[in-house]
């Protein structure tokens, strides 16, 4: 009926290719759940993608007020600076700006004790929550992102790419600023090992989050050193760049910039998030009996 | 056995030598001062369990038994001692042993709670890389014997707790643990989901010789399943031997509870001494190894009697008596 046990796996065979495989098989799978357990809520995102749309539309009218006030504001033409608002909007959810991600999930799971399912299991906790992460993202790209865009370019004349090429890039550009976010939100939700209640940072991080990512106003509006230090934060990978990219505002080379300049903030924080993760797991006391 | 790859010495697959746990605990008091305490969770334990062995591990609320189950996962790392599991470090080489223990947290689950129970079941097939004859296999087995069927398509969170319970103890199956750690899997289970999870047990261990370390409060889950009990107190081992040791050396006492037809002063009968009245109702108390068909017929032949029940001694009863006198070893408050 039931098996004897196995021997020690991994060992038996099979060669690496074929373990790898399995590996990336397992996170791939992970992405799916995490696209489909958002997918399910449909109310919810029909009631997001009326939200979206109504910020969309009020912060649009907002920016020609301004743009007709100072022309060409942070070098951006007015269809640019409304294509940057609805480009704001459709990556308001994918990049998790004003929440709504796995943080708030890690961190209850931290306070409760119930972190301890996850880490006996043979899986990496950080590579788990990428991917679940990068699932939601991907959902809600397609989900909260695609009609307000549509909505915006109905109701305004907006500065949108015609080829190809540039689309490709954006979405290159989303999927790297994509990681950035997690890996920001990875390393504010491990605070919770030390902290318990994480409430206070993740408001700090949500804050900065929402100003330095770009989502008030475009980083490049910020004059002297304060937008110097704003573009260069990982916070800038998550809209600025990305939209930029649409906006065609790189040209040749400097395509390859944004990107490696988001790649660079991606490894150097998933690095971090993995360092505080080795040191939670050692140190650190699971709570809960 | 021979599929064992690491060598654990002697066919030991747990092994345990002077394990501690202390806690360091920081309160409050006042508004800028904290005190730190040191709680001793787990006080210098050690014990082996040869493969194929069910184990009960048991003892009071606060005794360490979690702790101990988290440091043999690797979730907690002991602060003194060593532990091997399988020959392995578990705090060391968490992930490494996880492929080869399967643990049940009775008051958490491994579940997901958006699923339905079969892609629960699928992650965990592609976590723990289970070759697709094998999970079938299994889950199949798991299925029949747990009952699981009508349960597989519907999503953890509408599932009830003795439901969920059932499906985490699958899920923790599935890839043939060599070792299975049980935190309290009968906790808060009507009595036919208990009868089900623990025969399910019991043919697990006789299948498939899979060793098992369980916590309980519940002394049927012991008597049904575990030839060994061990019992901490107060994070150190007070007794390791058979059941009927265990209540031979605690001295354990059965009660009898006596309805009468009114209210009596508390009654005398030899062999059996009255700990409670309670209206008309009252608790005899006699020895375990004790029959109670002579005192029955004692306090019926002198007294109203109205009903009757016999209660077994609670586990923890038997410990109090026990260990009552040591009760004031308390975690010791550091500086
Ligand atoms: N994270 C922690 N921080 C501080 N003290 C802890 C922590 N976890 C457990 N303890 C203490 O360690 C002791 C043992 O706890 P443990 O959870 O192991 O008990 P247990 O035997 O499982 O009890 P129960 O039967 O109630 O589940 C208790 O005194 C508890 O207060
Ligand atoms: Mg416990």
């Amino acid at each position: 009926m039931l098996g004897r046990p196995a021997g020690v796996p991994g060992r038996v065979g099979g060669g690496l290719r074929e373990v790898r495989g399995q590996v990336g098989g397992f996170y791939a799978a992970v992405v799916v759940r995490g696209f489909r357990r958002y997918a399910t809520y449909r109310t919810a995102t029909a009631a997001g993608v009326f939200t979206n749309s109504v910020f969309g539309l009020i912060v649009s009218y907002s920016y020609i007020a301004l743009w007709d006030q100072r022309p060409h504001l942070g070098g951006y033409s007015q269809a640019q600076a409304l294509t940057y608002v609805w480009v704001g909007q459709a990556l308001l959810m994918t990049m998790a700006l004003m929440g709504g991600g796995f943080e708030d999930e890690l961190m209850e799971r931290i306070r409760s004790g119930d972190i301890a399912v996850d880490l006996y299991r043979p899986a990496d906790l950080q590579g788990w929550w990428l991917s679940a992460d990068l699932g939601r993202s991907a959902f809600h790209l397609l989900g909260r992102g695609v009609l307000p865009m549509v909505c915006g370019a109905l109701v305004f004349d907006l500065a949108l790419p015609s080829d190809a090429v540039t689309w490709l890039l954006f979405l290159v550009a989303v999927a790297l600023g994509a990681v950035v976010s997690f890996a920001v939100r990875f390393l504010v939700a491990l605070s919770a090992f030390w902290l318990l209640d994480g409430a206070g940072v993740s408001q700090i991080a949500w804050l900065a989050g929402l100003f330095f990512s770009g989502m008030l106003l475009p980083l490049t509006v910020f004059p002297g050193v304060l937008g110097e230090v704003a573009r260069a934060l990982p916070w800038a990978a998550m809209l600025q760049v990305p939209a930029d990219v649409l906006l065609g505002r790189h040209r040749g080379a400097g395509v390859l910039t944004a990107l490696a300049f988001q790649a660079c903030w991606g490894v150097v924080l998933l690095a971090a998030g993995r360092l505080l993760q080795s040191v939670a797991a050692r140190r650190v006391v699971v709570q809960g009996g | 056995m021979a599929e064992d790859g690491t060598g654990a010495a002697g066919g030991d697959v747990i092994e345990l030598d002077g394990v501690e746990k202390v806690f360091d605990v920081r309160r409050k008091a006042g508004v800028l001062r904290r005190t730190r305490h040191e709680v001793r969770a787990v006080d210098g334990i050690s014990f082996t369990v040869p493969r194929g062995e069910v184990v009960g591990y048991i003892g009071p609320n606060g005794a360490g038994k979690s702790t101990t189950i988290k440091m043999l996962t690797g979730i907690l790392n002991p602060s003194a001692g060593r532990i091997r599991i399988c020959g392995i470090d578990p705090a060391r080489e968490r992930t490494r042993l996880a492929r080869r223990v399967g643990v049940v947290f009775g008051q958490r689950t491994t579940l997901w709670w958006d699923l339905p129970l079969r892609d629960s079941y699928h992650l965990v097939r592609r976590m723990y890389r289970i070759e697709q004859e094998r999970y079938r296999r299994n889950l199949e087995a798991c299925v029949e014997l747990l009952d699981l069927g009508p349960l597989l398509d519907v999503p953890v969170r509408q599932l009830s707790l003795g439901q969920r319970m059932r499906g985490d103890i699958a899920a923790a199956l599935l890839h043939d643990p060599e070792v299975l750690y049980l935190d309290e899997p009968t906790i808060g289970l009507d009595v036919i989901s208990k009868t089900k999870v623990r025969s399910f047990l019991r043919e697990v261990n006789a299948e498939r010789g899979t060793t098992v370390l369980l916590t309980t409060h519940d002394l049927t889950d012991i008597e049904t399943l575990c030839r060994r009990v061990m019992v901490i107190d107060h994070g150190r081992l007070v007794y390791d031997g058979d059941l009927a040791g265990l209540h031979a050396v605690g001295e354990s006492e059965r009660t009898l509870v006596v309805d009468f037809a009114r209210e009596l002063p508390p009654v005398e009968v030899a062999g059996a001494r009255c700990v409670k009245v309670e209206g008309p109702r009252q608790w005899l108390a006699f020895p375990a190894a004790a029959s109670a068909a002579p005192l029955v017929a004692a306090v019926a032949d002198r007294y109203p009697l109205v009903d009757l029940s016999v209660r077994e001694p609670a586990i923890e009863d038997v410990i109090a008596r026990m260990y009552g006198a040591d009760a004031d070893r308390t975690p010791t408050p550091g500086t």
